[in-house]
């Protein structure tokens, strides 16, 4: 058992939670991810490391409420307990002296980029962070992005903050810049590391996505959460999350990601409380 | 033996009593009933209790079987236990799904004249008769020795070594990646099959026996080996077979195409067979195929059948050469699967969502013996035709998962992905690291993952009381 110490939304229907699990704490990696469950028998739901604190021993993530898992997670509270909490899994981000390097993040890939932004950082780089959404009051977390980048770029559909546009303006953005960058990461949902993507592509701009695939175990056992990079087949748990996002197949990580839409809609209808 | 069935030799195998086919083939509970005392001891009393019992030789862990069927002839069920259990202390779960057929029942001296004592069923009789009782008996467990043991992994290997060390009076702590303890006995094995209280009674019986259990907790990622022989005097690999392995052939990755794993673990593991109650979703398919012919595939295809799917079992060769139990081979063909013999799928189809729609298939024969005698079979050219389906399962193997070999450094790893270790006592080439199961045999069997945990709890014991000499 696994005690939440805080989870609360930060912007509309983005929570952040942090949890008492040292050992998973001591062990952790920019990049690597989290495997929680909201209750017994409930499902198992893979989240990005958001942060940690090893003297502490707690864990810190966060989640956009979107099924009936998350929709649990949203309704716990600090002082309850989660049955399971599992990590870090996956390989963790490739850390080293790369140059200048844009780290992107939308949604709750904000808060994930954080980390992989410190270690970079620590490492010597000139981090530029992006931050995308759709307006200025989905944004969080800009003092702790700030605290590790050497400039903060905001990009907004409608423009109440920083730059009006979408991820769609990321080769406009990096062009803007007055260095040049060695390297992007994209955090965030698989459009947003989709469309980023296609806009380094012409760039030649070495591009690192953090893959969100439907997962089970997040040990290499089911196969499920596979994707197809550079033709090969690859266990996003294990080989990733991250992954070359020029070489990553979209369309099958697209496909693959909606095969349960139905069914976790089916649970969502009843007026019953979670 | 002619002599014999003139003296009265019993050949009448009592059969045993199931769930009606009509009915089960749309639940989920256990199809085999079970014997009952009566039954039971009518099925021992037809032992011949041989002096040189063929069944013990085959038995690979050897159990002493006349001596707990004369218990049961007896009516003395507890002293069955006591006898089974000297060997064996898995009886309700190796009852259910050991291969009888090619151990002891194999070797059985009434074999020949096919009235070969039901040595499984009695097994598990015994194992259930005492689950049943109110009070169960603990085994003497010996003073501490201070000596503390870690064991990655909660399937059969790992459990067999934390029951055999803890009553020598070591400390035990099993750490397990996934949320319950079992292994392929919670995740992989149906209920209908293997129900989950059984392995859950067995799990709670070392619990009590005082074995430290930690669920979710990933060897090589949450801690390495390495870190754990820091504060462990030895340590136990007994992480199984878990990576699966897909046909090689084009459209794979489809929406609707599993691994064995995947497609058994949904509905095992996470109890997907009663979603909508729970939330880890399943799909609702009509049309499914299983690639394979050993009991995974029939497991796959079993629970397939029981979601209402019209499901299909392809294999490359002939029912002969299947290597699944005959038993769960009948099972499957009484409660509907369709079998499609000498059939190799060369290719998922897929519809424009990304939905597989079906498999185009080739058609085999079996060519000339090769050196091992088995008949392999070659593609017949120019016989490829098309099967609709709207889900495609892998149940071709599984190997080692590579997380543990990875990561652990000094480690010897054989060719196949398997850790290697001594057969004799599960040493591996690192010291204090023992080894057994199905991460060193690769996919094998329960019993088989048992004995070479025996094995290795004895040699880690002679290492813990006399580490000086090693
Ligand atoms: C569907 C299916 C049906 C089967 N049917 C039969 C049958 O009828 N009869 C029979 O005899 N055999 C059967 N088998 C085979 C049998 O289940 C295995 O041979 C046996 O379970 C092997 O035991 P094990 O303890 O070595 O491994 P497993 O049972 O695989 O247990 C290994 C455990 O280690 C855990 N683990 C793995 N890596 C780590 C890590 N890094 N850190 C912590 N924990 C880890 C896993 O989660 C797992 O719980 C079947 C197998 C399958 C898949
Ligand atoms: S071989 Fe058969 S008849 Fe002989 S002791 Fe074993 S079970 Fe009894
Ligand atoms: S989540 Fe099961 S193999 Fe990756």
């Amino acid at each position: 058992m696994f005690t939440i110490l805080e989870n609360r939304m930060i912007v509309p229907n983005v929570f952040v939670m942090r949890v008492q699990a040292p050992e998973v704490a001591n062990g952790a990696l920019p990049g690597q991810f989290v495997i929680f469950r909201a209750e017994e028998d409930g499902e198992r739901i893979p989240l990005t490391l958001a942060d940690w604190d090893v003297q502490a021993g707690t864990i810190t993530v966060a989640y956009l409420n979107v099924g009936r898992s998350t929709a649990k997670l949203a309704t716990l509270r600090a002082g309850q307990t989660l049955p399971t909490v599992v990590g870090p899994l996956g390989k963790p981000m490739e850390i080293d002296h790369f140059g200048s390097v844009l780290c992107v993040g939308g949604c709750y890939g904000i808060a994930s980029i954080y980390p992989i932004a410190r270690a970079l950082k620590e490492a010597g780089n000139t981090v530029i962070c992006v931050m995308e959404a759709r307006s200025s009051f989905l944004i969080y977390w800009q003092d702790k992005l700030r605290s590790v980048s050497d400039r903060l770029v905001y990009l907004t559909r409608d423009g109440t903050r920083g730059k009006r546009g979408h991820i769609g303006s990321l080769a406009e953005v990096i062009r803007t810049l007055p260095m040049r960058i060695d390297r992007v990461i994209l955090n965030g949902c698989n459009y947003l590391m989709m469309r980023g993507s296609q806009e380094t592509l012409p760039l030649k701009i070495k591009t690192l996505v953090t893959l969100n695939t439907l997962m089970i175990d997040g040990t290499g056992m089911c196969g499920v959460c596979r994707v197809t990079v550079n033709a090969e087949t690859k266990f996003a748990c294990v080989d990733g999350p991250h992954f070359d996002g020029h070489q990553v197949d979209w369309a099958e990580v697209t496909q693959r990601r909606k095969a349960y839409l139905p069914e976790e809609i089916i649970p969502l209808r009843t007026t019953r409380p979670f | 033996m002619e002599q014999l069935v003139k003296k009265g030799l019993d050949l009448n195998r009592r059969p045993m009593p199931k769930q009606p086919v009509e009915v089960r083939r749309r639940n989920f509970e256990e199809v085999a009933l079970g014997y009952d005392a009566k039954l039971a001891m009518e099925e021992a009393s037809r032992c011949i209790q041989c002096k040189k019992p063929g069944c013990v030789e085959k038995c690979p862990v050897e159990v002493d079987i006349p001596g707990f069927i004369q218990a049961i002839a007896d009516g003395d069920f507890a002293r069955g236990v006591r006898i089974l259990k000297a060997k064996n202390s898995l009886p309700s779960v190796c009852g259910r799904v050991c291969p009888q057929e090619e151990q002891c029942e194999g070797g059985c001296a009434l074999l020949k004249k096919a009235g070969q004592i039901a040595i499984g069923r009695l097994e598990r009789f015994l194992g259930d008769w005492e689950a049943a009782q109110a009070d169960l008996m603990l085994p003497q467990i010996a003073p501490p020795t201070g000596k503390r043991v870690a064991v990655v992994g909660g399937g059969p290997a790992g459990l067999t070594v934390a029951g055999d060390l803890i009553k020598l009076g070591h400390e035990v702590t099993i750490f397990e990646a996934l949320h319950k303890m079992g292994g392929v006995l919670v995740y992989g094995i149906p209920e209908f099959r293997l129900p989950k209280r059984i392995v859950e009674r067995e799990v709670d019986y070392l619990r009590r026996l005082g074995v430290k259990m930690v669920v979710d907790y990933v060897v090589g990622k949450t801690r390495s080996v390495d870190s754990l022989l820091e504060e462990y005097d030895a340590v136990f690999v007994g992480s199984g077979a878990g990576l699966p392995w897909f046909s090689e052939m084009p459209g794979n990755n489809l929406n609707g195409v599993y691994s064995a794993n995947e497609y058994l673990t949904r509905f095992n593991l996470m109890r997907g067979y009663t979603f909508p109650l729970v939330p880890t979703p399943v799909k609702g398919h009509t049309q499914v195929a299983v690639i394979g012919g050993g009991n995974v595939a029939m497991d796959c295809a079993r629970t397939a059948l029981r979601m209402g799917a019209e499901t299909t079992i392809l294999y490359r060769r002939s029912r002969e050469e299947m290597p699944a139990r005959l038993e769960e081979i009948e099972n499957a063909e009484e409660e509907g699967v369709l079998f499609r013999y000498l059939t190799l799928p060369v290719r998922c189809v897929g519809d424009e969502r990304g939905w597989v729609k079906g498999l185009e298939c080739i058609r085999m024969e079996l060519g000339e013996p090769d050196a091992s005698g088995r008949r392999s079979p070659v593609p017949v050219p120019g016989s490829e035709f098309f099967l609709p389906f709207d889900a495609v399962i892998h149940a071709i193997g599984n190997s080692p998962n590579p997380l543990i070999p990875q990561t652990t450094p000094g480690i010897e790893i054989g060719r196949r992905g398997n850790i290697v270790a001594d057969p004799l006592t599960g040493k591996t080439t690192k010291p204090r690291v023992w080894a057994g199961g199905d991460v060193v045999t690769g996919a094998a069997t329960v019993i088989l993952a048992m004995g070479a945990a025996r094995r290795a709890a004895r040699s880690i014991h002679e290492y813990l009381t006399n580490p000086g000499e090693w």
